[in-house]
């Protein structure tokens, strides 16, 4: 049952075959054996969760018609907020913090029924790109329990990909949903930037941090698209754009879809069985009848230097609130209130969050500003613009979404730049803000490998066109972890 | 750019971070090599380039003004490391 | 040596919304500590701001009254800096780009008008409130989040007097547009000033002194006097001024340097990417321009022309739209425009600054200062009876009429009443009358003085002379 996907789940539910408070069951149940292994959960509210299940359950034995994700356990990376529970950010500063208010997407999956079971690991505030700067634990690929999930969403990825949940939310600011989702072989998309609402997620870098789904392939990810996008009015951020149905981009035809390989993303630093992969995903795109040619977006090459200064900015002014006052981790001994920010702060949070405190204090601190925060606005600029004209001639940009395969647990911990390499492809998506998706390519060396599609502001609808058209022609959204 | 162990110290007291003298080395190190990675920015030519606030320009979310209902008070203290009869709770403040 | 004075001030006042600039929560004043706050007006991990319209329609009114260029394109910005009061320890404020910019205020110097600039206007967020305890100190979130706009000057001010004028000049303006109470007391109006001062006739300004925790606009002018004495003083002794932030004592009547902060302040402004640009169109000014009523210059201008009251008049009538509104009420309910301002620059303003009251807190209708002028005009009390009856009905609000009536106040016209009653008081006092008959034309003020208090007070004085004259003839 757990290797089932949500449109499968969905089926099941209508036609009665499975019980909300069963599907529950069997998912706190492989939570329960196997969780202490791959530690994709910070987590688990198994009777709150029940009880919505019941609720779904008595709605369906009712005869109510419900929409496709009720009943159908999830979880939340848990930088989103819900009503009543912890919100840790995986950090030690909020290790006990209990929110008394739901996300704009806790409250769309309630609207729609979800069974949300719990909350996910990830890196400290965001910060990763492994899962390694959780306070809690690791979080382990289920394809190698030695190697990373990649991050920074890599529990929601992890939990997805080993079918504890059957979908889940992540966040990507610079590619923390779609790296750990081509590490462990699930759909991620990380939409335009204003399609989810932000309101009640934990902000890393607001001009940059998006919500997205984890689904084990292309439809389920279209359903849940369906249920979290749309305007909210507690987010200025938010986009007033019309939330079309995404499902009927499934099954379409990709003949004379135009299709950009961007030189500088097959360039050095990509490992070689990566490469092929992608070029064999390639050659799939164009059996179907898609135009692919070579484009160039020079300034992308930029994107990483760009990404770390004004993430790292706005990082360090967004989690100046976490002080030791209203809620979080305070110091036990302290002689001041400046001392009590002091040492609650250097207590509370983990190395590479102090990293990118210092570093985003120092851009933005006198004399600094204009060299390196608004140097970065500025690029960031052309980097949208040649994104803006790229679009003129191809309908969508491929790329790998990570230079390599999951990399072993301690491999890149204390070298933050390689780290930060592996986000390479990602990133630039984020610093323009467009849609992008990963969806599994096969696998090398029995590791997953990501296909990444970027697609013009608001064209999530032709990502998952040409993602569903790649899928029916190939089987590796089928394969699944052994765990 | 280069940073020194005291420029560490002055942005680690504008951060409220505190760190021991082997890490303030540390980080010194580190936050040089980043640095030195971003420096690669000075290249581009941006003179008369816009800065891009957000992903793409939005205009105007703007609310009414109609009052909505706050937290109750216990729930606004919650959280709260320390309080006392319904204030957060704090060592004395020098303005 | 002769001084320069250079001042410019820095004002913040509380727009009156009914809720705070990025959330809903109320900002009711004097609710229990922390029982107004949300997850926004917290800073709770997660929580976004969304921009109240009303705000932005507020400091564009002000803007507009205030002559200043509206800016068409802003963006929120945020200042960093630690401090328990503070929530998500920084404040979304403006920074390069003001709503508002390059105005003026005109005051009335000896010299003549002058016009005082205004550099700019923005909009920004409250922060809570510490109670200051003797081993702790409390907070209180509840005005954390209450709108505000921030007035800076140029450093146009020339003399304490001037910062002061500039100051009145600024409530009034802010009152009369309604965007805020303007209560300094309840800290709905707030100024810090920036002083310095130069040899006259340099062109080069002098090191800048920053004075805070001035709580009247009699404060500002006292501390900013102390100030320039102080600076002058400290030139003369060829000391260096040093830049810095002074707090005015006012107990002790001086400006004392402030526990210096530990850091030079970095407050790192960069924009507030939690928010979108805020673009506002002419349509939208234009609406607002609309709705401005007449302020203060405008109508001490009309009081001039339409009224024909004098200058001091005037200035002291529109200084308060409260006062204004009720000064026309009158007229409008048949008031003389002069007589009206007499009473209300005499006996009224002066029994409401005995009592600290405000103009709003008046009991009595307009209406009733009018029939109470009347009265004296048609002979029905006398001036003196006016006063009287002026004091009770400013403690009970009640009709000047039905106070006259109740009180037994009505003057006594009636010749032979009078008559009656001069006889008896010429009859009790023949010394009085044998030396006015020796020509000691005194006597005659003494006599009529007994005469009006053996009246109480109600003889009409005109009777009493006339009849006075012809007894004493007779006699
Ligand atoms: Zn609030």
């Amino acid at each position: 049952m757990h290797k089932k996907t949500v449109h499968e789940i969905r089926d099941l539910l209508r036609r009665k075959e499975i019980s909300s408070v069963e599907l529950t069951k069997i998912a706190l149940e492989r939570i329960n054996s196997i969780d202490d292994r791959l530690g994709a959960f910070i987590s688990v509210y198994g009777e709150q969760a029940l009880e919505a299940a019941k609720d779904v359950d008595r709605k369906i034995a009712s005869g109510e018609e419900l929409p496709d994700l009720a009943g159908i356990p999830t979880a939340l990376k848990d930088n989103m907020n819900m009503k009543g529970t912890k919100t840790t950010c995986a950090s030690r500063m909020l290790e006990n913090f209990v929110s008394p208010y739901d996300a704009g997407v806790t409250e769309r999956l309630k609207e729609n029924g979800a069974v949300i079971i719990g909350k996910t690991n990830m890196d400290e505030f965001a910060m990763g790109s492994s899962n390694e700067t959780s306070y809690f634990k690791k979080v382990r690929n289920p394809y190698d329990l030695e190697r990373v999930p990649g991050g920074s969403s890599g529990g929601s990825a992890a939990a997805v990909a080993s079918g504890e949940v059957y979908y889940s939310l992540g966040s990507d600011t610079g590619g923390s949903i779609r790296q750990p989702a081509a590490m462990c072989g699930v759909v991620g998309l990380k939409p335009t930037y204003g399609r989810v609402s932000r309101y009640g997620l934990v902000a890393f870098a607001s001009s940059l941090d998006q919500i997205g789904p984890f689904t084990k392939d292309v439809e389920d990810c279209a359903i849940v698209l369906n249920a979290i996008s749309g305007k909210d009015e507690r987010d200025s951020t938010s986009a007033d754009v019309k939330v079309e149905d995404f499902t009927k981009y499934l099954n379409r035809d990709i003949r004379g879809m135009r299709i950009g390989m961007p030189v500088e993303f097959f360039g050095e630093g990509i490992s070689e069985d990566v490469r092929k992969i992608i070029i064999d995903a390639v050659e799939v795109f164009k059996s179907q009848g898609a135009e692919v040619k070579e484009i160039s977006l020079p300034m992308s090459r930029y994107a990483l230097e760009v990404y770390y200064i004004l993430a790292s900015s706005e990082a360090s002014s967004n989690l100046a609130r976490f002080d030791g006052i209203r809620y979080g981790y305070r110091a036990e001994s302290y002689s001041d209130a400046v001392d009590i920010y002091t040492k609650s702060r250097s207590q509370g949070f983990g190395d590479e969050v102090k990293r990118r405190i210092m570093l985003g204090t120092y851009a933005l601190s006198a004399g600094y500003y204009d060299a390196y925060y608004k140097k970065a606005l500025q690029i960031r600029t052309l980097i949208i613009n040649e994104f803006k004209e790229a679009y003129k001639n191809v309908d969508i940009i491929l790329s790998p979404t990570s230079p390599t395969t999951a990399f072993k647990l301690g491999e890149k911990i204390n070298d933050p730049l390689s780290m930060y390499l592996s986000d390479i492809y990602t990133v630039p998506v984020n610093i323009a803000g467009i849609p992008a998706i990963s969806i599994p390519a096969g696998l090398s060396n029995g590791l997953p490998v990501g296909l990444q599609l970027m697609g013009n502001y608001f064209e999530e609808g032709t990502l998952l066109k040409a993602a569903h058209a790649f899928e029916r022609a190939t089987e590796h959204h089928r394969i699944r972890p052994s765990i | 750019m280069s940073v020194s162990i005291k420029d560490v110290e002055y942005v680690a007291k504008l951060a409220r971070l505190e760190f021991s003298e082997k890490e303030k080395v540390k980080f010194t190190e580190e936050l040089n090599s980043i640095l030195k990675y971003v420096e690669k920015l000075s290249e581009v030519d941006t003179s008369g380039v816009e800065p891009a606030i957000g992903a793409y320009p939005m205009y105007n979310a703007l609310r009414e003004d109609e009052i909505s209902p706050s937290l109750d008070r216990e729930e606004i203290l919650k959280n709260a490391p320390d309080k006392q009869d319904g204030y957060f709770k704090v060592p004395k403040v020098i303005d | 040596m002769d001084f320069e004075v250079i001042i410019g001030l820095e004002v913040h006042a509380e727009l009156s919304t009914n809720t705070k600039i990025y959330c809903g929560c109320t900002t009711e004043f004097g609710g229990e500590q922390n029982t107004h706050c949300c997850p926004v007006c917290l800073g709770l991990p997660g929580s976004l701001p969304v921009l109240n319209k009303k705000v932005v329609d507020y400091a564009i009114k002000a803007g507009l009254a205030l002559n200043c260029d509206i800016n068409r394109l802003t963006h929120m910005a945020r200042k960093n800096y630690f401090y328990p009061d503070t929530p998500k320890n920084y404040q979304i404020t403006q920074d390069e780009t003001p709503l508002c910019r390059d105005g003026y205020i005109e005051i009335e110097t000896e010299g003549g008008l002058k016009k005082i600039g205004i550099q700019r206007i923005h909009i920004e967020e409250d922060a809570g409130k510490n109670v200051h305890m003797e081993d702790s100190s409390y907070v209180d979130y509840n005005r954390a989040g209450v709108p505000l706009i921030e007035i800076v000057s140029k450093p146009d001010m020339r003399s304490p007097k001037e910062a002061r004028m500039y100051l009145e000049k600024l409530k009034a303006i802010l009152q009369y547009t309604g965007v805020s109470d303007v209560k300094m007391e309840e800290g709905s109006l707030r100024c810090d000033a920036n002083i310095s001062i130069r040899p006259e006739g340099s062109n080069e300004f002098g090191t800048k002194v920053e004075v805070k925790n001035m709580n009247s606009f009699r404060a500002v002018e006292r501390a900013l006097e102390y100030e320039a004495k102080r600076q002058m003083e400290a030139y003369e002794r060829g000391e260096k001024i040093i830049q810095e932030t002074r707090r005015w004592d006012e107990g002790r009547g001086e400006t004392v340097t402030m526990r210096s902060k530990e850091e030079a302040h970095d407050y790192r402004y960069f924009p507030e990417p939690d928010m979108i640009y805020l673009s506002v169109d002419d349509e939208w000014i234009e609406s607002i321009r609309k709705s401005l009523p007449e302020l203060p210059d405008a109508r001490r201008r009309r009081y001039i022309n339409e009224f024909g009251l004098p200058e001091y008049d005037s200035e002291i009538l529109t200084s308060s739209k409260k006062l204004a509104d009720f000064f026309e009420e009158c007229v409008n309910e048949g008031g003389r425009p002069k007589e009206i301002s007499n009473w209300i620059m005499g006996e009224i303003l002066r029994t409401l600054k005995d009592r600290s009251m405000e103009i709003e807190d008046i009991k009595f209708a307009p209406g009733h200062l009018v029939k109470l002028v009347s009265l004296v005009d048609k002979g029905t009390i006398s001036g003196t009876i006016a006063k009287k009856v002026f004091k009770d009905m400013f403690e009970t609000g009640e009709d000047p009429e039905k106070i006259v009536k109740e009180k037994g106040l009505v003057q006594v016209s009636d010749e032979g009443a009078i008559r009656e009653l001069i006889n008896k008081v010429l009859d009790e006092n023949p010394q009085s009358v044998a030396d006015f008959k020796a020509g000691k034309t005194k006597a005659m003020g003494f006599i009529v003085g007994q005469v009006m208090k053996a009246s109480k007070g109600k003889a009409n004085p005109q009777i009493v002379n006339k009849i006075l004259t012809e007894e004493l003839n007779k006699r």
